[in-house]
């Protein structure tokens, strides 16, 4: 069955500050959108409204027609949209297959040997598994990236949130990474990829969205976008 | 000496019974439970006041305790130290103390300055003792004291690797708010974890009535005990903790030998010996450094 994750007027104000105004997009769980956008164009401010962590001060957030605006992230995570950190946030006393469990019987709702599976399989995809039994603070930066996305596979996502996790790779690691996102998208998983490496996110998404001051300027197939006025503006400054 | 030897691991597993409870609280929840000792009494007179009034043999007392710890430690964190902890770092613990000066007055009030004890009601035990060879006399309760400390310390050290209940205090313990994102309620994690805690908090003021006497205002030192063992342990792990425990009570009763009032000046040179050593040894700024003193990490 596919999902839809729905975002529709979404606005965040940080006081008199508007971080974000009018935001309007829908992804369903067999698509792949990337989201660009100048430092400051408020690109983690989103993330973190669809992810649950912020409340936005305006519009509405629905999952399959579910509003799940005033959801917080843990119940967001049970219905299957499940967000990765830019920087690496593992539980470091616990070790790789532990961290990967808790995602696994919390929001992935599994249990026993099921939950062991589907960690294992997590593991699996990211190419984690030899490590399965380090600490996690033992890991270096490819890995801790590794391991947050094994965890959020373990949830069993519908929609998966991508927070530039291709930062900070060499292009090796970074083509591996794309290898394995297209292999989530090919297993039906939605994902939304924030990412400023631009030329990762033309091999994987077939939508791109550029965001600028807050608001959508450009949304459309990634050439259209990269080729927009607008977006070349907001890249390169007054034209 | 022997003999001394022997008292000092003894008095260490009450020590560890004690401080494991504070431990756990100040891994999981951040908090310096202030209200260690004085809850701990608190426990110690619902065990006493059963005996007492109702002929209830204390251990059976304990286990009928046990159960309302656990629901007096849900409702602390959830009631009390979540919301204190809205108000900034510093407030959980202060409430604490606020708590600690209330149980007090409170248990002053009611049960009054005679110290009581729960060794009345435990018939022979209370001074039966196993004979070891060459004439060594070894009280049976304080071995099974120190034998309970390694069972709860045991267990819980396997709960938290082992089980999936554990894991997730351990992922609430490290990052609340990325364990949130992978689907665990931290709020009731934590309250989980409040509720352990106070189940030992039950057996050590239990512990501590069956090792000697106490009065309304004798949480203090169990908690100043229960904090020192906790520190020179390192307060990372529970292990970390026996060891602490053990430390502190052999530092105890090796200053006794020296001098027969040198026993709580022994303990606390230890802890300061321990405290600046770790202080002047750590790494990074002094705010670091006293950070991982009394939070290990």
């Amino acid at each position: 069955m596919t999902a839809t994750l729905k975002a529709i007027g979404i606005g965040k104000r940080f006081g008199a500050l508007a971080v974000l105004e009018g935001i309007d997009f829908d992804l369903s769980s067999s698509a792949a959108i990337g989201i660009v956008g100048p430092n400051g164009a408020g690109k983690s401010t989103l993330m973190a409204v669809l992810s649950g962590a912020l409340v936005p001060s305006a519009g509405r957030i629905e999952m399959d027609g579910r509003d799940i605006t005033e959801l917080g992230a843990a119940e967001r995570s049970g219905l299957g949209v499940m967000r990765t950190h830019q920087i690496p946030k593992p539980f470091l006393g616990l070790t790789v297959l532990e961290n990967v469990l808790v995602g696994a019987t919390h929001a992935g709702a599994a249990q026993g040997e099921a939950a062991y599976a589907l960690a294992l399989g997590a593991l699996d995809t990211a190419g984690m598994r030899r490590l399965a039994n380090r600490p996690a603070e033992s890991l270096g930066l490819l890995d801790r990236k590794r391991l947050e996305l094994a965890r959020a596979l373990a949830t069993r996502p519908k929609i998966l949130l991508l927070d530039e996790i291709g930062g900070g790779l060499t292009d090796a690691e970074a083509e591996e990474l794309v290898q394995m996102i297209k292999g989530l998208r090919a297993e039906g998983i939605g994902i939304v990829w924030i990412e400023h490496i631009v030329h990762l996110l033309m091999q994987v998404v077939e939508r791109l969205i550029c965001v600028d001051a807050g608001r959508i300027i450009a949304d459309g197939s990634p050439a259209a976008v990269m080729a927009h006025p607008d977006v070349v503006r907001a890249y390169m400054g007054g034209v | 000496m022997i003999g001394q030897i022997i008292q000092a691991v003894l008095l260490g597993g009450y020590y560890a019974l004690t401080a494991a409870g504070l431990t756990f609280m100040l891994q999981v929840m951040r908090v310096i439970n202030l209200a260690h000792g004085s809850l701990s009494i608190a426990f110690a007179y619902a065990v006493y006041t059963l005996a007492f009034r109702y002929h209830i043999n204390p251990f059976l007392g304990l286990l009928m305790v046990l159960p309302v710890a656990a629901a007096v430690g849900w409702a602390l964190q959830r009631l009390l130290l979540e919301r204190a902890a809205r108000g900034g770092e510093l407030l959980p613990i202060l409430s604490t103390f606020g708590l600690a000066i209330v149980l007090d007055n409170v248990m002053f009030q009611i049960f009054g300055a005679n110290a009581k004890g729960l060794a009345q009601f435990l018939g022979d035990l209370s001074f039966a003792a196993y004979e070891l060879p060459g004439k060594l006399y070894v009280g049976k309760l304080p071995v099974w004291i120190l034998a309970a400390a390694v069972c709860v310390l045991g267990g819980l050290h396997l709960m938290l690797t082992r089980t999936g209940l554990g894991r997730r205090i351990r992922a609430t313990a490290m990052d609340p708010v990325t364990a949130g994102l992978v689907g665990v309620d931290a709020r009731q994690s934590a309250a989980i974890a409040a509720a352990i805690a106070m189940m030992m908090v039950a057996m050590s003021g239990v512990a501590l009535g069956f090792r000697t006497v106490f009065d309304a205002y004798a949480g203090g030192p169990q908690l100043l005990f229960a904090f020192e063992a906790t520190i020179i342990g390192g307060a990372r792990s529970l292990w970390g903790v026996f060891v602490g425990a053990m430390v502190l009570a052999f530092a105890q009763t090796g200053a006794a030998m020296l001098h027969p009032q040198a026993f709580l000046l022994g303990g606390h040179v230890m802890f300061l010996v321990v405290l600046f050593a770790r202080l002047a040894l750590g790494q990074g700024s002094l705010g670091t450094r006293l950070r991982q003193v009394v939070r290990g990490a």
